[in-house]
């Protein structure tokens, strides 16, 4: 790894520059708050925000996503034989000012769409074609809780360079190959001047300082998932206050679950993968109308325990949270993870109560 | 209205305590500014847990439901209209329910708040006597008149008081009248545009839509077991973001709601990307106003006009 | 990288109604390239998805045996969309199948052992693809004892009439149809609920001997105890679970029981290992 510096006197005219070998998305603002969208041309990300209101996840994973297509002509050769449609757009491309926290998300969702029998092509392609030019996160919200939930301000584990802000130039952290690529073709070759990783290590230590809120997760292997799952007292009142929309599970960078759905055009039958969401009563309704999931309580609960424990027992890979507090701070009845991560945390099936109830 | 809170207390433990109901639903303190918890307490440990200010603006008729308790519910006007919904459409019954009067100052915009504020907003707090609000974060601290942070439905209400209950937490406070606010006036303004011009508007509004279902799922008059929207067989609507399956979706739920919606701004409020659904259901009450004099969750006696016919019901649409 | 969710096309060769309502029918699928006959090397006890072109796809039990070479066999209860509509399809009809999907019965553990089949209603499918499995000349020695209790509630409502008869004249298994209830007094077979049948036919449970059981929940329900009590041990009792699901590959999220994913990690289960997850099924 080696750390440059980019003038930000530079940074638009290297921005233009990287047009040329790839597809550029960023976070800009719309109405009122900020989304990444494709950058068009002219169009330079604002680097001045402070995250965006859904998670980056679509930039990957997208909401709506057809995956298959396939002709209902009878005269075609191909008549109701599936494959893939032609115009997916594998080029590469490059997430400008991503937050730590969710460039680490894919880390967490690779898991899933990465497995020894399956490969989800579509997830895959899309995210190895992507180079993340991260933006370290000096102003965490007060919602934020990376640094407890194996991510942090400045991570730089799962990015390819990361940027810190130092007023009138970035220092970059140049981590991975695709990194140093994108760092060529945007034509930024200054070397920092020494004393830059110091720097950066400073301000890292800053920003993780600012980080007040927090979730304890040492516990969550050694509980008992069947007590965990009986426990009342963590369910009950959230699962009251729950409204089983799907705004945490659409803003969440780690949520990753989704539905297929046939659409028909025309001639054409389009099979379209779209997000769902385990808040949903039909996400798990049989055709005979049986749902193994049929309260609010049991939805509640399954979301919170495929992050909390479901996920840390089957990949051994920590919690599915980055500690974003995207959820926090969307769900429209105030339910916390944070608070009942430290109460999964911190329960005890002897007296069912749990020592810490709040974040 | 945090004044409120030791009345709420007092008549919430009284009630626990008589056996009249088996539970009182409320809020808790929520964890961030601007949000509280819908909450319930069985004992008086857990009344002591209730707040009342003006982050409390869900409805709380959206928490009894179909349910089979005694239930003593906190409700401001329009919260206490949408109780006055479901009695008259089977959800609940009157006499399940101890319905505890809030006489309303109106709720803070949570959306309108956050768009304000230089930075994330770490805290709030409110000054009741003087109309002030307060927020606070990283590097900022400004008042801001409570006037102007209030949800715009709060600001066009003409029902502050509950229209039924059994007990209020305070005196009533002075409703506005129609002559000092227009509750229909964003509705005409929409209606006075262009075709090209309302296209483009409800194009732009529904342009951010997620599908989380945020605004119905906050919503007490969506209660159907399985909305038409879910429903696999038949399929009415495609589950993509295809605009055309978006706005029906929520072209169809206004209508749903039509003469049953209280303008209680629960679905703005829930909506994680800020839509203003209330364009499509104030048009709906505005229209239900004109064409049959009425407005919704006044009496627990009459079903609502798409509810019912009579034979003078306007008929000017079929030509 | 191969692309899991591309379904293989098939031409519908033949379809049989199985019952008298008429709710179950079998449909006999061939490959239109050979090719992917091969791909789609299965084994008894697992399930594809069955993918009609502009309806979707359902996860279905494969009913035919690995040792039937040639086509492949589902058994389809009408019941929502894309199974309603596959019941007005006719033979010669393109469809998609995507798979083998999920585990499978045990077969490395079973040999050598006593196996019972416990099924009910139409949940019998990929227990036809065992029987037929366990009776190829090939393999029967591979197993002693094979026991069979299946029930459906009257004799018009039972899958594969004519195997079923055929396997109550073989002397290489022991077949018991059950019937709940039953006019015809010639009815030459139980008459009463699953359970009940167990409880007097089936074997008792030894460190040999392996139930497994597939049916509607109640069957299930009330099965469990019988068995408890001709003493199988949890982690003789096999079942095969049916949850919802869309992609078959372990990655939509909603087939999941605590960690495990039916689809993938399932669906057939010990009870053994049943009991340690939550009974979301």
């Amino acid at each position: 790894m080696r750390v440059i510096r980019i003038d930000k006197s530079d940074w638009d005219a290297g921005v233009e520059k990287l047009r040329d070998t790839y597809r550029l998305i960023g976070p800009v603002k719309e109405k009122f708050y900020h989304t990444f969208a494709a950058l068009e041309a002219g169009q330079i990300p604002d680097m001045e925000y402070v995250n965006s209101r859904i998670s980056p996840k679509y930039a990957i994973y997208p909401q709506s996503e057809i995956i298959l297509s396939c002709s209902l002509n009878e005269d075609d050769e191909d008549y109701k034989i599936y494959h893939e449609p032609e115009d997916k757009n594998y080029e590469q491309k490059a997430v400008l000012g991503i937050r730590p926290c969710d460039a680490d998300s894919f880390e967490l969702v690779r898991v899933n769409f990465d497995t020894e029998e399956y490969k989800d092509p579509y997830w895959l392609r899309a995210y190895e074609s992507t180079t993340f030019v991260g933006l370290a996160c000096d102003s965490p919200c007060p919602t934020c809780f990376c640094t407890s939930a194996g991510s942090g301000p400045y991570s730089d584990k799962n990015l390819d360079i990361m940027l810190v802000d130092k007023q009138d130039h970035y220092l970059a952290e140049i981590i991975t190959e695709k990194g140093e690529k994108l760092a060529k073709a945007a034509g930024w070759q200054t070397e920092a001047e020494e004393g830059a990783t110091d720097a950066i290590d400073k301000s890292r230590a800053d920003a993780e300082s600012k980080i007040k809120s927090s979730v304890g997760t040492e516990n969550l292997a050694k509980q008992s998932l069947l007590d965990l799952y009986e426990a009342t007292v963590i369910w009950e009142k959230p699962a009251f206050a729950c409204i089983n929309c799907g705004t945490c599970t659409y803003a969440c960078p780690t949520c990753w679950c989704f539905d297929i759905q046939d659409e028909v055009h025309g001639k054409e039958s389009f099979r379209i993968r779209n997000w769902d969401s385990c808040m949903y009563p039909i996400f798990t309704t049989h055709a005979s109308g049986h749902n193994p999931r049929g309260t609010k309580l049991d939805r509640v609960r399954q979301r919170f325990m495929h992050k909390l424990k479901y996920y840390v027992d089957k990949y051994e890979n920590g919690i599915q949270c980055t500690g974003c507090g995207r959820c926090v701070s969307l769900c429209p009845v105030n339910i916390d993870i944070r608070g009942i991560c430290n109460m999964m945390n911190s329960y005890d099936p002897e007296s069912c109560t749990c020592e810490v109830t709040a974040s | 209205m945090e004044s409120y809170i030791d009345k709420i207390k007092e008549i919430s433990k009284r009630l626990l305590e008589e056996g009249k109901v088996d539970m009182v639903v409320g809020y808790r303190r929520g964890s961030v500014p601007t949000m509280h918890q819908p909450f319930f307490a069985r004992s008086k440990a857990e009344v002591d847990e209730l707040v009342w200010d003006s982050n409390c603006g869900l409805n709380l008729a959206n928490y009894i439901t179909d349910s089979q308790e005694n239930i003593g519910i906190l409700a401001t006007g329009c919260n206490s209209r949408n109780i006055a919904v479901h009695i008259v459409e089977g959800k609940v019954k009157r006499e399940q329910l101890h319905i505890i009067g809030i006489p309303c100052k109106g709720m803070i915009d949570r959306h309108k708040l956050s768009a304000m504020a230089p930075a994330p907003i770490a805290s709030i707090e409110e000054d009741e006597e003087k109309g002030k609000v307060t927020i606070s974060g990283e590097g900022f601290s400004d008042t801001l008149n409570k006037t102007e942070v209030m949800q715009e439905n709060c600001t066009l209400c003409l029902h502050r008081n509950p229209v039924i209950y059994d007990e209020l937490v305070a005196q009533e406070v002075a409703e506005q009248s129609k002559d000092e606010v227009d509750p229909h006036a964003r509705v005409k303004e929409i209606e006075a545009m262009s075709p090209e011009d309302k296209w483009a508007h409800f194009d732009d509004l529904l342009s951010d839509c997620i599908r989380c279902y945020a605004c119905r799922n906050a919503c007490p008059l969506c209660y159907c077991p399985l909305c038409f929207v879910d429903e696999s067989h038949p399929q009415w609507v495609g589950k993509s973001l295809d605009p055309t399956d978006v706005r029906t979706f929520h072209f169809l739920r206004a209508y749903h709601c039509a003469g049953r919606c209280t303008d209680c701004g629960a679905c703005v409020r829930s909506c994680p990307v800020g839509i203003n659904v209330r364009d499509f259901t104030k048009k709906l009450e505005k229209d239900c106003m004109e064409l049959f004099g009425w407005e919704a969750g006044l009496t627990t006696e009459q079903r609502p006009p798409l509810d019912t016919y009579k034979p003078d019901d306007p008929e000017e649409f079929i030509k | 990288m191969e692309n899991p969710y591309i379904p293989y096309p098939v031409r519908i060769d033949e379809i049989k109604t199985e019952t008298e309502d008429k709710s179950l029918k079998t449909f006999k699928f061939v490959f239109l390239n050979p090719e992917d006959e091969e791909k789609f090397a299965y084994k008894a006890g697992q399930f594809a998805e069955l993918s009609v072109p502009g309806l979707g796809e359902i996860p279905i039990g494969i009913a035919s045996s690995p040792t039937e070479k040639g086509f492949v066999k589902f058994t389809i209860f009408k019941t929502g969309k894309v199974t309603s509509y596959m019941h007005s399809m006719k033979e010669g009809d393109i469809m998609g199948i995507r798979g083998p999907l999920g585990n499978w019965y045990p077969w490395e553990t079973l040999e050598g052992k006593n196996v019972v089949i416990i099924g009910g209603g139409f949940a019998f499918t990929t227990l036809r693809s065992s029987i037929i499995y366990m009776l190829e000349p090939e393999n029967r020695k591979k197993f002693k004892d094979i026991n069979v209790i299946y029930g459906a509630r009257s004799p018009g409502m039972l899958l594969y009439k004519d195997e079923l008869e055929a396997w109550a004249q073989r002397d290489d298994l022991n077949m018991n149809i059950t019937v709940d209830s039953c006019d015809d007094p010639d009815w030459p077979h139980h008459t009463g609920f699953v359970p009940t049948i167990t409880e007097q036919e089936g074997p008792s449970g030894t460190d040999d001997t392996y139930a497994i059981v597939c049916g509607p929940p109640i069957m299930i329900k009330f099965t469990q105890p019988v068995l408890d009590k001709l003493g199988y041990t949890e982690d003789r009792i096999i079942m095969s679970l049916e949850n919802r699901m869309k992609c078959g590959i372990g990655m939509c999220g909603r087939c999941n029981i605590g960690k495990e994913l039916v689809c993938k990690d399932g669906p057939v289960f010990t009870l053994q290992q049943l009991n340690q997850t939550p009974k979301e099924y």
